[in-house]
């Protein structure tokens, strides 16, 4: 049998029935990441050992006839920003390189509960900043379709991961398209959930208000299956919902008969590449085949999702990453040279006569911090850190944060007038399909308009999924969102499923040759 | 204050350590002493992808002493974050209440009682709830100046009360202070330790001249490193002198300079300047996104209100009104605090003499609790006994030198009033004793007899140590009494 | 240009980040190009529009004030840079 090919829900089935033990199958899977991984660099560590243990204990449990969770056996992979206890979280960071966090996140602590054997951690932006996977201290992941494209990001690593069989499942997180980008690019669904529904304890923080941690799977009804083990409320994050999870497997079979679909035609404007626009625009007429009517609706503040993410993303990330300062944990500067550096800047302005100078010059623990950051952060970090700092600097408060603050709530109110008149919004995830590695690293605003379709489901705190419609001539994957209002997890993955049983874009894998 | 050619004008900032058993965002322990970081947690320790959730009977115990403040409480409340870098400070920010406090515009009253005494509201510009910082602590030992971080104490929950620059001399900010450690106890929201870091004081301080030209202002200095309430009034005197001395020099006004931050030195009683942080004080607020705003409704805040319960300045008048107690008699009884009182009140009302209860408990318990450094808690001997004393007293079963005798033995033996009285031996003398007593000591005495018949009554005096002595349960005025008559019939 | 080198020398600053001279020049040029994207924002009238800080807006969300046992100090110390069993190390805090 071919585990690799096979849905993490046929998975399951194999290990209740016996047809393979999740020591095997997760031997499988660490084969596959063993020969694949060289290629795509999915995952910046894997846990083998600590999977296997996992792995053998769950097959003991099940053999003693003991209960085991609804995950138990099913190997995954974890995006490196999820902190797992004991094991390297490193955000893809310098500044995190040998970090072993002391606790796990709660998302981990249920994958555990659930049974799920953690085959390691995912390749992503350094601090999940980025739409490629490029800034990662590891390097960066290869597009499994095509090794000369970046995968997407931040998630890149868990999107690949999917994509090339190293895992049927990865958990991701979403600030501003992060799991659906990736997913749009590596061709398998990505669920970004609503603001709330996953606990962002363990999540390392990169805006807060924003961050959501979510499924990536190759079809819907494994992303059900993954969200109904990770969502609900937690009592360990303020932002948490208190509702309960359906079970969103049992309702991905009720018809879209009726489902009323809204289009944004600006989104269909200059920009978006014709090849996306014609797949994305067949996959809505599949769907009103299958029952549904479409609806043109208006956003008219999306024009301005890109500058009022990257204002309070950047804003809230300044303040979460000033606790990278080497004092406590993570990666300080070698306070030697560090010393001997400042002994010498006094020395050269003493003997230039500027006496009032080496007056001025940091102190010792200023100095460390400053070298600490400089040397920890890569430059999309430092440039967002930036921006977030001057942005809520003395003066400017008013014109940015609260400025952007105040734009997000007309973004929102767009989304509840447009709700009221259909059940979602579909559209593209991406303006193209993957990029060139390398093409947009020297021009940041360039990287960021590549986010347009996806920021203003964080700003509103809706749940948005990517799904595989359709390839380019070339071979790229090309994704369809679909967005709904808060707490309709249930309708996105059930439109998605009911998509997955007409067309076979999910079913598709690139070819990599297996290294031995 | 007519004696200085300046006016003092200064603003306290308090921060109050809330009586929590946990911290203000995560569950570790507040105990204080132990060991270095061995209270801390992911939360706490600023761990990466750690949050915070608010402590519910924290914000109730501020919400508490906002109203007891006399605090309007706004509907909404939210969190801000105040960064700034810092190694006590592990996640580069402090969790504080920025434009929306959770509570503003109250008011409190104090007393100075040096000279003539006179109420005075100090307003109070805010209250608001924050975490506090670890602790660093330099270390020259380890050869390479290093310090050394505990952040035991890192999230404890503060409350920072900001009065209005009302207060105009050092006593009067030393009048607010004991207000105000008065009222937390009361309130029971805080241990009011200033050992333990419970209570901390800045003071905000200037001058204002009558100048010539018009009403000057001195630059404001903020005075920090204040461990007692003794160096807040040292270091308020120092500073004002100080200033007006720099005046007298330098001339240089408010606005002139940026604020200034002076620490006191306790040893050497001078404020000295604190070196400038890097980039004086651009903290970059925001509304922190971890945590949910707060809305109180007005019955929430009812509900608060009426736990409050009698405060020291109601306390004090009803005191004076319904038991007659001088106003100086209500203060002390009242700075003792909430147990004190209700020890006073029962003992009043049992014994029906409040004048007397009031005397008793000023001059024996008082001066015994402060001896033994106990509390009136853990006085041996109850209201309830203390009052039976009292009423013996009052009623002449015993006199007060006797009292204090049987009081002493109730004190030390734990024994109620009639037992104390019989192991002291004391009975009633009868009348037919009494008489013969005292026919006894006339007839030894004719020179006190012959004085008290040419008019001087007071000669009898001489006579009553004499009874004692032969019979120590006689009463003095008993005594007095039936010599008298003796004299008179002769 | 909106943003002047002096204003990023100050920003780098206040983030504590050591920047060279010509990563402060590059870092000019590319916040400019990107202060100046957002700057359309002032463009749309938010006159009485209450900012959206959380798209949850929940309210009221408190821990009772129950201990739960800490981290032990070798677990918390585990992962610091410097420490000596009972403390972090950090170079002098100066400012006394
Ligand atoms: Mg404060
Ligand atoms: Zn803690």
């Amino acid at each position: 049998m071919n585990f690799l090919a096979s849905s993490a829900s046929d998975l399951v089935k194999n290990l209740e029935s016996g047809d393979v033990s999740s020591g095997d199958l997760t031997r499988v899977f660490l084969d596959r990441i063993d020969s694949c991984n060289g290629q795509v660099r999915a995952f910046s560590s894997v846990t083998a050992e600590a999977a296997l243990a996992q792995a053998e204990e769950l097959d003991e449990r099940r053999s003693g006839g003991q209960a085991v969770g609804k995950l138990a056996g099913i190997p995954l992979a974890v995006k490196d920003v999820l902190c797992t206890k004991g094991q390297l979280t490193t955000c893809g960071s310098r500044m995190l390189s040998s970090y072993a966090p002391p606790y796990d996140a709660t998302v981990i602590a249920r994958l555990r509960a659930a049974g799920a054997v953690l085959l390691g951690k995912t390749n992503m932006d350094e601090f999940a900043m980025g739409s490629s996977t490029e800034t990662s201290f590891h390097g960066p992941t290869a597009n499994p379709w095509d090794r000369g494209r970046i995968p997407g990001g931040s998630s890149g690593g868990a999107a690949a991961a999917v994509a090339a069989s190293m895992a049927p499942l990865s958990v991701g997180s979403d600030t501003g398209g992060s799991i659906r980008q990736p997913a749009a690019f590596c061709g398998v669904v990505g669920l970004k959930p609503t603001y709330g529904r996953v606990s962002r304890y363990g999540l390392v923080a990169f805006a807060s208000s924003l961050d959501q941690v979510g499924p990536l799977a190759a079809t819907a009804e494994d992303a059900a299956l993954l969200l109904e083990v990770i969502a609900g409320h937690d009592e360990l994050d303020s932002t948490s919902a208190e509702l309960p999870v359906p079970s969103y497997s049992e309702l991905l079979a009720e018809p879209l008969q009726g489902l009323r679909i809204g289009i944004v035609e600006s989104h269909f404007a200059d920009g978006l590449d014709g090849e996306i626009e014609a797949s994305v625009r067949r996959a809505i007429t599949l769907y009103e085949q299958l029952g549904a009517t479409v609806h043109p609706v208006e956003l008219p503040h999306s024009r301005y999702a890109i500058a009022t993410y990257y204002i309070i993303a950047s804003c809230e990330a300044s303040g979460n990453l000033a606790r990278y300062d080497g004092a406590h944990y993570g990666h300080r500067t070698d306070e030697g040279r560090m010393l001997e550096e400042l002994a010498e800047e006094r020395r050269m302005l003493v003997e230039a006569g500027d006496s009032a100078g080496a007056e001025q010059i940091d102190g010792p623990l200023v100095r460390m911090y400053r070298r600490t950051r400089a040397e920890g952060f890569g430059d999309e970090v430092k440039r967002r850190i930036m921006l977030g700092t001057y942005a809520l600097s003395a003066g400017y408060y008013d014109a940015y944060y609260l400025k952007a603050l105040k734009v997000r709530r007309r973004i929102r109110d767009d989304f509840d007038a447009a709700f009221q008149q259909v059940d979602v919004i579909a559209g593209p995830v991406t303006p193209t399909p993957a990029f060139a590695l390398g093409e947009r690293m020297d021009d940041p605003l360039a990287m960021y308009l590549g986010d347009l379709y996806t920021v203003s489901a964080n700003l509103a705190g809706l749940p948005a999924l990517s799904l595989p419609c359709g390839f380019s001539d070339s071979g790229l994957p090309i994704g369809l969102q679909l967005q709904a209002p808060p707490f309709e997890e249930a309708r996105l993955l059930r439109a998605a499923h009911q998509f997955q049983q007409e067309t076979d874009w999910h079913a598709r894998r690139p070819s990599l040759v297996e290294e031995s | 204050m007519s004696d200085q050619p300046y006016e003092i004008v200064i603003g306290l900032e308090v921060h109050v350590q809330l009586r929590t058993r946990t911290k203000l965002f995560c569950r570790c322990s507040t105990e204080f002493g132990q060991p270095a970081n061995t209270q801390t947690c992911p939360v706490c320790t600023g761990q990466p992808g750690s949050l915070p959730v608010m402590n519910r009977d924290a914000f109730q115990l501020s919400m508490k002493t906002a109203l007891a403040l006399n605090c309007q409480i706004p509907e909404f409340t939210r969190w801000d974050r105040k960064q700034y870098y810092y190694p006590d400070l592990p996640k580069g920010y402090q969790i504080s209440q920025y434009d929306l406090p959770m509570s503003c515009d109250g008011w409190l009253e104090i007393c100075e009682t040096q000279g003539e005494s006179s109420e005075k509201r100090i307003g109070i510009i805010r209250a608001h709830l924050e975490e506090d910082a670890g602790k660093s602590m330099h270390d020259e030992a380890s050869g390479r100046a290093d310090s050394r971080i505990d952040l035991n104490r890192t999230g404890t929950p503060l409350l920072e009360i900001v009065s209005e620059p009302d207060l105009r001399s050092a006593a009067e900010a030393r009048a607010y202070l004991d207000e105000l450690k008065l009222l937390l106890q009361y309130l029971d929201v805080s241990d009011c330790n200033m050992q333990e870091g419970s209570l901390r004081v800045d003071a905000n301080v200037n001058l204002h001249l009558d100048e010539p030209s018009g009403l000057i202002a001195t630059p404001i200095v903020e005075i920090k490193n204040l461990n007692s309430f003794r160096a807040v009034e040292r270091a308020l005197e120092y500073e004002s002198r100080r200033q007006y001395e720099v005046w007298l020099e330098q001339g240089v006004k408010k606005g002139d300079i940026p604020k200034q931050t002076r620490g006191w030195d306790d040893q050497l009683e001078v404020t000295r300047a604190q070196r400038h942080k890097e980039e004086s004080s651009d903290y970059r607020y925001f509304p922190d996104p971890d945590l949910v705003p707060v809305v109180v409704t007005p019955d929430e805040v009812e509900r608060v209100r009426r736990s409050v319960g009698e405060l020291p300045a109601a306390l004090r008048s009803r005191l004076q009104a319904e038991y007659g107690v001088s106003e100086y008699d209500a203060n002390v009884i009242v700075n003792q605090g909430r147990d004190f009182v209700a020890y006073f009140v029962e003992v009043a009302d049992a014994s029906g003499d409040a004048k007397r209860t009031s005397n008793w408990i000023q001059q024996e318990i008082l001066r015994r609790m402060n001896e033994l450094q106990i509390s009136i808690r853990q006085f041996p001997v109850d209201a309830v006994d203390l009052a039976s004393l009292i009423q013996a007293i009052a009623t002449g079963q015993l006199d007060s030198s006797r009292g204090r005798d049987v009081f002493g033995r109730m004190f030390e033996q734990g024994e109620a009033v009639t037992d104390a009285m019989q192991s002291l031996g004391i009975v009633n003398v009868d009348e037919g004793s009494l008489r013969s007593l005292c026919e006894d000591l006339l007839a030894e005495n004719p020179r006190v007899v012959a004085e008290v018949k040419e008019g001087k009554e007071k000669a009898v005096g001489a006579l009553i140590g004499q009874a004692k002595r032969l019979n120590p349960n006689v009463n003095p005025s008993e005594v007095r009494a039936v010599c008298l008559e003796l004299i008179s019939q002769q | 240009m909106s943003l002047s080198l002096a204003d990023v020398q100050k920003v780098a600053m206040l983030a504590r980040l050591q920047l060279s001279d010509a990563d402060l020049e590059r870092m000019t040029s590319q916040l400019g190009q990107i202060v100046d994207y957002v700057n359309q924002l002032a463009e749309l009238d938010t006159e009485n529009v209450s900012p959206l800080s959380h798209a949850g807006e929940l309210v009221n969300v408190f821990a009772d004030d129950n201990p739960r046992p800490s981290l032990t100090r070798a677990e918390v110390l585990s992962g610091a840079p410097k420490q000596d069993e009972e403390c972090y190390r950090v170079p002098a805090v100066l400012g006394e």
